[in-house]
């Protein structure tokens, strides 16, 4: 179950590459909040269940529900273009991501460790490998956010592979989290949306030599 | 003690944040001034003691805070030169946070540089991160704003590939059987380590900690935050935050040390300190914004580091040595920087010119920061790269050591270039009625700092080059 879970995962970041408003960005986000949900519940049985409780709620809460709400506030606030405007087209996309996760099974093959779940392993470094992408590979701020997201939701699968023995390290990965959120999207997106009307880089590019 | 420090700092910067009158808040950044002193002494006296399981006071975690507690001083007062002197927009609010991210930056690179435990190391580099980013946002406009926008988020990458990381780590340590992840329990099992997630461990953690320490790949968001934040502010990041960094590379580079995985660690940390010193030499050749120049020279610096850490033999000693001196010389030019804007409003080349003449104190200290930055004879840092050079001869890196002395030459000429602009050439317009009067004692503190360093690279005191040997003694 686990697998089909983690397996829904990596096909969400095909759709994600292909996908051209930012409103699906924010749906598939929903969906990989709601899937990391399961996935905690099904992984993490060793934990007790005050932590464990704890960290299904974080998930559910600010992965599925806060942060994707507060993009969808943030859009509508400052009245983005609702098209991601990616500098490179779908289909070069879709091969890349494609590409990714082809690679992250090639390099996961030449593991030979019996302490780590592979299809973790392959799962969460196509995310942070495509959330990277998607960093370099759209024009607006928000979709660096969605970028960054997508690469915290990565590792937070990572994180899952040793969570039973190490539950320190998932918690460290909700701190990490709640630090995102609040930082990035809490006080400086809303800031940005203050100053500058259409946030997109080209506005942010002076800062140079 | 430690204790004592992190809940005084965490009172003081609460105080400073809700605080509205002027000199409780200067008298509370003085009593987190002798506060931080008292610990760093007491750190010294109680070397290697573990504290709340997590920190013990090492020789090089120690080295670092001795050298953040001697700059602090200065830095605060420089603040408080900032605040006070020529900023009329400054509000009470305004200067309240200023102050409490200052006092929570400096704790937090202290309570990093002792601990003993990646993961704790960890979140107090996120806290730096929070406060930096409250400093380099101080002056509430869109560049500032671009500025803070690329170092959070730069630095949220780069704490997310850190956290990755440790993951790796935990994995590597998993199949040796070992559950505590302290740093001298992994140095203790570094036989047992299963080698490929070590290998994707100090990958990451070193691309992480490069965003602090300001090193290719991710060196980038050091330069727009030292631009932008207040002078004082960037005194810190080009120095204690630097520091930061490297105590995190060095500390996973000291386990690697014991591993076969020692000579490929070599080669990750000599390509990222070539291409680092390289972009510096191509940015400061070309480079008119003087903020900005010192902050790049603060990269060629971290990776003539690397290289002597790469080196090893004695280039870890002047390694070590290099970013003790270098902690105290890039302040001095940062601390500098005030006046110069105060003369001439302007950061770039192009508006400034013959600041002897306006500012003969603070121009020596120019001059003199920039014979000590380029490691021209008498500066400290002459010693630790004569020494760095030795050990990359040493360790038969001939090819490497010419591109980097060909580098470096090209450095001095860029630097050089655009120093004696700003201290000889006349300024094409400037209103002489218009420039404040500097008084000289602004400047005391930048000669304390420069002559230091020299201090401490030609006689060097017994107990210092203990420390820095007990450090090597780490990797060697």
């Amino acid at each position: 179950m686990t697998d089909i879970l983690l397996i829904a995962l990596a096909m969400s970041l095909l759709y994600m590459s292909i996908a051209n408003r930012l409103y699906t960005y924010l749906r598939i986000l929903i969906l990989q909040g709601i899937i990391l949900f399961g996935a905690t519940y099904l992984t993490l049985t060793n934990l007790n269940i005050i932590n464990l409780l704890l960290i299904m709620l974080e998930t559910i809460v600010f992965k599925a529900f806060a942060v994707p709400w507060f993009m969808n506030y943030i859009i509508k606030r400052n009245k983005i273009t609702r098209e991601a405007e990616p500098y490179l087209p779908n289909f070069v996309s879709l091969i890349i991501v494609t590409m990714i996760i082809v690679s992250a099974i090639i390099l996961s093959s030449s593991i030979k460790d019996q302490n780590l779940d592979k299809t973790f392993f392959v799962v969460a470094l196509s995310m942070l490998f495509t959330g990277l992408y998607m960093i370099v590979s759209r024009k607006k701020i928000i979709t660096h956010v969605i970028g960054y997201l997508v690469i915290e939701n990565g590792v937070f699968v990572l994180s899952l592979a040793v969570g039973n023995e190490m539950p320190m390290l998932v918690n460290l990965g909700i701190m990490l989290d709640i630090f995102a959120s609040v930082l990035i999207l809490g006080i400086f997106f809303n800031k940005i949306g203050d100053v500058i009307n259409d946030p997109d880089v080209n506005i942010l590019s002076h800062l140079k030599d | 003690m430690l204790g004592i420090f992190l809940i005084g700092t965490l009172i003081i910067s609460s105080l400073l944040f809700f605080n509205k009158n002027k000199w409780v808040n200067y008298s509370l950044v003085g009593l987190f001034v002798v506060i931080l002193w008292i610990f760093g002494i007491y750190e010294y006296q109680h070397q290697n003691l573990t504290q709340f399981i997590f920190f013990k006071s090492d020789s090089l975690g120690l080295l670092l805070l001795l050298a953040l507690c001697f700059i602090a001083a200065p830095v605060l007062f420089h603040a408080f030169r900032y605040i006070e002197a020529h900023n009329v927009d400054e509000t009470p609010h305004s200067r309240g946070l200023f102050f409490a991210a200052m006092v929570l930056l400096i704790a937090a690179c202290c309570a990093a540089y002792l601990s003993n435990h990646i993961a704790v190391t960890w979140f107090f580099v996120e806290i730096t991160t929070l406060s930096a980013s409250a400093l380099i946002y101080h002056h509430r406009n869109i560049r500032a704003l671009e500025g803070v926008w690329k170092y959070v988020f730069i630095c949220a990458i780069s704490i997310t590939f850190i956290y990755i990381g440790i993951l790796f780590l935990s994995l590597a340590l998993k199949g040796a059987g070992v559950e505590d992840m302290s740093i001298d329990s992994i140095r203790e099992h570094y036989d047992k380590l299963n080698l490929f997630w070590l290998k994707l461990s100090f990958l990451f953690i070193f691309t992480g900690f490069t965003a602090k320490l300001g090193l290719v790949p991710m060196y980038t968001a050091g330069i727009d935050a030292k631009d932008k934040a207040p002078a004082p502010a960037g005194a810190l990041l080009a120095s204690g935050l630097m520091n930061l960094g490297f105590i995190g590379i060095y500390r996973m580079y000291a386990v690697m040390a014991h591993t076969p995985l020692h000579s490929w660690a070599n080669t990750v940390i000599v390509i990222a300190a070539l291409l680092s010193v390289f972009v510096a030499t191509v940015y400061m050749t070309r480079i008119k914004n003087i903020k900005r120049m010192f902050a790049y020279s603060g990269i060629e610096h971290m990776g003539l580091v690397m290289l002597g850490l790469a080196a090893g033999g004695i280039g870890v000693y002047a390694a070590i040595l290099h970013i003790v001196l270098h902690t105290l010389i890039k302040p001095a030019l940062f601390l500098q920087f005030n006046q110069v804007y105060w003369v001439f409003q302007s950061k770039s080349i192009y508006d400034v010119g013959n600041y002897f003449k306006y500012n003969k104190t603070g121009a020596i200290v120019v001059f003199l920061g920039f014979l000590s930055a380029t490691g021209m004879p008498p500066s400290g840092l002459f010693i630790s790269e004569f020494m760095i050079f030795q050990s990359l001869f040493q360790a038969h890196y001939i090819l490497i050591l010419l591109g980097v002395m060909l580098l470096l030459t090209m450095i001095i000429w860029g630097f050089g270039s655009n120093i004696f602009k700003l201290l000889f050439t006349p300024p094409i317009s400037i209103d002489e009625s218009k420039i404040p009067h500097i008084s000289p004692w602004e400047s005391l503190t930048q000669y304390i700092l420069l002559a230091t360093s020299v201090y401490l690279a030609y006689n060097p005191p017994a107990g210092f080059v203990t420390l820095i040997q007990d450090a090597v003694k780490l990797i060697q």
